[in-house]
């Protein structure tokens, strides 16, 4: 009666009873297990989103920089013959070159009350410029003999309207000119249309105006002459020594200083924007993925502990210490890759867009966007790698555990008088009460854990509106508490100190302060910075100057104080020389001690006393332009009296400034950091879900003898529900400290030269955060409660602890 | 060892005396259980013979569950010797230790320890697919007469249902030896004869030294030799000059 059969093959292709056993685990704690995935996705999410837009960007920029010939050197000079050009293009590793003549003029659009800044720059009529090619996105290329054709960029034109075929009006050299559009233009020199001396785009008050170079030459009588240059270098030049060499060129002809891209104003805050691309590409995902390896650990600690006895058996039928440590390992992978490869797909679909955004906001020509298979294996490497580091130590125990202790049962729990009995309290709680307390107190490793679980939820949810909060504050801190005047006006030359009274004279204008500003090169030892020294008067109520941790600051009398940024940059301190080398007039150099720091948010800025620059430069009060308080009903008539000034080159409104930021530098946060909290909001609802269905795995058979011997389900419930409502209350202020440390993290990634990240965590946001993790515990608990009341009493009691 | 109802006859077979299976000199336990010291084996003197069949009788704490996991390299002793036939396994490493488990020993465990997620079939087929010459999980499960419940799951078996399949797991990779860790505690008395059954024809048939721990005396008289136990040392060793069958035995 005992039979033999012809034993099947050792290892056959089906799947072994051990994979069953995964299969059905998984498939058993499948809510928690897709909790997990989706949090691990998420991480991972971000990541290659943030990874392939940046990588897709980086491509689109440099594509573009290429195919329409952007240049790598500029310069400008306020007038030099064209022979000069030939020298220039001598310097040794100059590629190219290409003089020029650009102008700002002020613009008169209809339906635009302020006036505008147009920057004319010329092209030659009868063949594409050599240099920063324009993209022709509608209409056509100006024609020779063609007059006042010109083409103008692409954002101002959509601003207001306009399309081929208008005209508008410009004040050029003092005459008042009709000019016809002809074509709508794209350029890599002006990829974001910043206007000089600001940050910001204003894609409504600056446009760039291509013409050709004989009208504008004649126009401004610069026939034979140029004022600006471009230069492209051969591969492994030295753009420094260049620099060097052409700075030497220029400067008889009133030369500005020359700089390389990285000081080129668009190329510069684009790269600034891809930087913070790539800080997000870091910092989120590293720490969404590390709230993933901590919920990892937590939960398969717990299933390694439920399957202690499993664990045992298995070992005493003789499967090795890796056999079983594969087995578990091979659970955390299915969960892991489950994530990766939704978060690879989410993030691919969303890098994609992000970069369509993207492309669309900078007004790329066209955009590249390659699904990089690297980004996919190092996201995959990296959630392997979390789930390893996560689930190690868990795994570990299994594979450890001596077989015969684990058929042992667990030693009973031990319960001691707790803080609650020794401070004679007992009758003020209930049973239920009572056994909350003695739970968390009995195991305060594992309420721990639980807390910092639920902590990271909350510091995500942070992480993910804390730029948000960060833009509000800095704009509010710039235009508000800092810069408070309504317009600020710049003269095309500076005007001597009695301009005051008649700009005081101009209607609506309540309060005007003037300064000076003196474009100058700060050198220190080998570094340097090309910028505007401020002069500013003692009086100021609209230009303050506050230190953002200060909140106080005094100009010295009369060395320079530094922007943090700037002195960080230069390698100075307070105390150090600097050698400054005025980029106008008489060009002096003059050495000057570094007074004072102040710690701002926006720009690498260097201040002086009014008094100490006049003294310097051995004028009186000679005005570059003013701050105006304005009543707001007469601005109209402002604009009108500023646009007749033809020595007014800008005016700036600080509406119009607000709105640029808004519309640039903010919505970009804005948008990333929707996803991130979208991630944020999925991750926390993965943490307290975890954390709810593990104390009920952990406690059902407490909770099925409670049931039997009488207790209600609500009373039930309500032990396991207290239990996560005093550690997700104890977890919030946790959340909020970790949060903090979170958005230090992110702001240091965000840093760039031009912009740095306060640290503000609104209490909008602390709300939100507290308010989600609520929500996500509340409803973790209603699931687990359904669960508690559906629970088999019999089966439960059966399981053996 | 093939598995044939015509190789061997039935009931025939007695313990060979000349063949020592297991072996233990001197064998001491000491388990740390917190901070008390509990001293569960006192020095254990123990031959096993081959196809023999023992019970290992004695109240709770005596150390039989101790030396049984010993014997079955599940634990170590702290001290003392064991052999299996000319192995000594107290100088195994872990991985002879396991390789030892995975290739001799079949173990019935109390509280029968099946894998709630796999159904009675794949528990089994969890022994066979490490075996080295296993049988087909549908013939252990015929064996122990659960042929028609193959495809259930622990939860939907009784609880002698599922020591059945537990003993189907253990003997379904042909061990050497088969040790039983209160097979019948958990049971009631016709579910226990069954069991018992199941056990005893395992040894009968397949000739498998068997070691069955009980506290139940009555058990004993199906056995060969019975080895009391107290205080962590053997008591008392009697051989049974006839042994009954599990039916025939009275709780």
């Amino acid at each position: 009666m005992l039979i033999t059969r012809p034993r099947s093959s050792a290892r056959q292709l089906k799947m072994t009873a051990l994979h069953r056993k995964l299969l059905r685990d998984l498939l058993h704690m499948k809510g928690q297990a897709i909790a997990i995935s989706l949090v691990i996705a998420s991480g991972i999410a971000v990541f290659v989103m943030a990874v392939s837009a940046h990588e897709a960007l980086t491509l689109t920029r440099s594509a573009y920089y290429d195919r329409y010939r952007f240049a790598e050197v500029f310069a400008s000079m306020k007038r030099a013959p064209l022979t000069l050009a030939d020298r220039i293009a001598q310097i040794p590793g100059v590629a190219q070159v290409e003089p020029r003549v650009v102008m700002d003029v002020t613009l008169d659009i209809e339906g635009l009350s302020e006036p505008a800044i147009g920057r004319m720059i010329s092209i030659p009529a009868d063949r594409r410029p050599g240099l920063n090619d324009v993209y022709l996105k509608e209409g056509r290329y100006i024609e020779p003999y063609h007059p006042n054709e010109v083409l103008v960029s692409d954002t101002f034109v959509e601003a207001h309207g306009l399309k081929p075929g208008d005209s508008f009006e410009a004040i050029l050299n003092g005459n008042r000119q009709t000019l016809h559009i002809v074509g709508v233009a794209l350029s890599p020199e002006y990829v974001l249309q910043i206007r000089p001396g600001e940050i910001i785009p204003d894609k409504k008050r600056f446009a760039i105006i291509w013409m050709d170079e004989r009208e504008l030459d004649s126009a401004f009588d610069m026939e034979g002459a140029f004022n600006n240059i471009t230069l492209t270098l051969l591969r492994g030049t030295s753009e420094r020594e260049v620099i060097t060499r052409l700075d030497d060129l220029i400067e008889p002809y009133g030369g500005a200083g020359s700089h390389g891209r990285d000081e080129q104003l668009s190329a510069r805050f684009l790269d600034d924007e891809l930087k913070g691309l790539r800080a997000n590409a870091i910092v989120s995902p590293t720490i969404f993925l590390s709230v993933a390896v901590f919920l990892l650990h937590v939960v398969i600690t717990r299933v390694i502990s439920t399957q202690r006895e499993q664990i045992a058996a298995l070992k005493a039928f003789g499967y090795t210490h890796w056999e079983v440590g594969l087995h578990y390992m091979q659970f955390v992978m299915v969960i892991t890759t489950f994530g990766a490869i939704v978060g690879i797909a989410a993030g691919g679909w969303l890098g994609k867009a992000i970069t369509g955004f993207y492309a669309e906001f900078y007004r790329f020509p066209e955009y590249l966007y390659r699904f990089d298979l690297r980004v996919v294996a190092i996201a995959l490497s990296m959630s392997v790698i979390a789930a390893v580091i996560g689930t190690m130590s868990a795994v570990r125990q299994a594979v450890l555990l001596p077989p015969a202790e684990a058929m042992r049962p667990a030693p009973p729990a031990q319960f001691r008088e707790t803080l609650m009995e020794r401070l004679g309290l007992s009758r003020v709680f209930s049973a239920s009460g009572r056994m909350i307390i003695r739970e968390l107190e009995r195991r305060p490793w594992k309420a721990l854990m639980s807390t910092v679980g639920i902590a990271f939820a909350v510091a995500v949810l942070i992480l993910g509106r804390f730029a948000v909060d960060a833009f509000d504050y800095m704009m509010d801190f710039q235009y508000f508490v800092t810069q408070r005047q309504d317009v600020s006006v710049t003269f095309v030359e500076p005007l001597s100190a009695d301009s005051q009274f008649e700009l005081q004279q101009l209607p609506g204008v309540l309060r005007s302060e003037t300064y000076r500003a003196v474009g100058a090169k700060l050198r220190h030892e080998h570094r340097y910075r090309n910028v505007a020294i401020l002069g500013l008067s003692d009086n100021r109520e609209l230009y303050r100057l506050i230190d953002a941790r200060e909140h106080q600051t005094k100009l010295p009398k009369n060395g320079l104080m530094l922007s943090d940024k700037l002195a960080e940059v230069l390698h100075v301190e307070v105390g150090d020389t600097l050698t400054v080398e005025v980029l106008e007039g008489e060009r002096p150099t003059w050495e000057v001690p570094v007074e004072a720091l102040i710690y701002e948010f926006q720009g690498t800025n260097a201040y002086m006393s009014r008094a100490a620059l006049d003294d310097l430069l051995r004028e009186e009060g000679s005005i570059s332009g003013a701050y105006l308080r304005v009543d707001g009903t007469k601005l109209d008539t402002l604009y009108q009296q500023l646009k007749e000034t033809p020595r007014v080159a800008g005016v700036l409104l600080k509406d119009a400034a607000l709105e640029g930021f808004q519309e640039t530098v903010a919505e970009n946060q804005y948008i990333m950091q929707g996803f991130n909290t979208m991630f944020a909001c999925i991750i926390a609802f993965g943490v307290v879900y975890n954390t709810a269905r593990i104390s009920l795995s952990e406690r059902s058979r407490e909770m099925g003898t409670l049931r039997v011997i009488g207790f209600t389900r609500l009373e039930v419930s309500s032990i396991l529900l207290g239990e996560l409502a005093v550690i997700t209350l104890a977890a919030i202020p946790v959340g909020f400290g970790v949060g903090y440390l979170f958005a230090v993290a992110l702001a240091k990634g965000f840093e760039t030269e031009l912009f740095r990240i306060p640290i503000v965590l609104s209490p909008e946001t602390l709300a939100f955060a507290a308010g989600v993790t609520i929500i996500a515990s509340v409803i973790s608990g209603l699931i687990v409660r359904r669960q508690i009341d559906h629970m088999d009493l019999v089966s439960v009691l059966k399981q053996k602890e | 060892m093939s598995l044939s109802s015509d190789s061997v006859p039935a009931l025939v077979q007695s313990p060979d005396t000349s063949v020592t299976v297991f072996a233990t000199e001197d064998v001491t336990k000491v388990y740390e259980m917190g901070e008390v010291e509990v001293q569960a084996l006192r020095g254990v003197d123990l031959e096993l013979f081959e196809r023999e069949f023992v019970v290992l009788l004695g109240p709770s704490g005596s150390g039989k569950s101790t030396l049984l996991n010993i014997l079955g390299g599940l634990d170590m002793p702290t001290t003392g010797i064991v052999r299996y036939r000319d192995q000594e396994i107290t100088a195994f490493d872990d991985a002879a230790m396991t390789r030892y488990r995975r290739d001799h020993v079949g173990f019935v465990f109390q509280f029968y320890n099946l894998i709630p997620s796999l159904t009675a079939k794949e528990n089994v087929a969890l022994v066979t697919e490490v075996a080295l010459n296993p049988m087909e999980p549908e013939d252990a499960l015929g064996l122990v007469g659960l042929a028609d419940r193959v495809d259930h799951f622990p939860a939907q078996l009784s609880g002698g249902e599922q020591q059945r399949v537990a003993i189907a797991r253990a003997i379904a990779k042909q061990p050497d030896v088969l040790l039983c860790d209160e097979p019948t505690g958990a049971l009631d008395v016709h579910t226990g004869v069954v069991v018992l059954e199941v056990i005893d024809r395992i040894n009968r048939e397949l000739g498998t030294t068997t070691a069955v721990i009980t506290h139940n005396a009555a058990i004993s008289d199906m056995a060969h030799r019975v080895i009391s136990m107290k205080d962590g040392r053997i008591s008392d060793v009697r051989t049974n000059d006839e042994r009954l069958s599990p039916e025939q035995l009275e709780w």
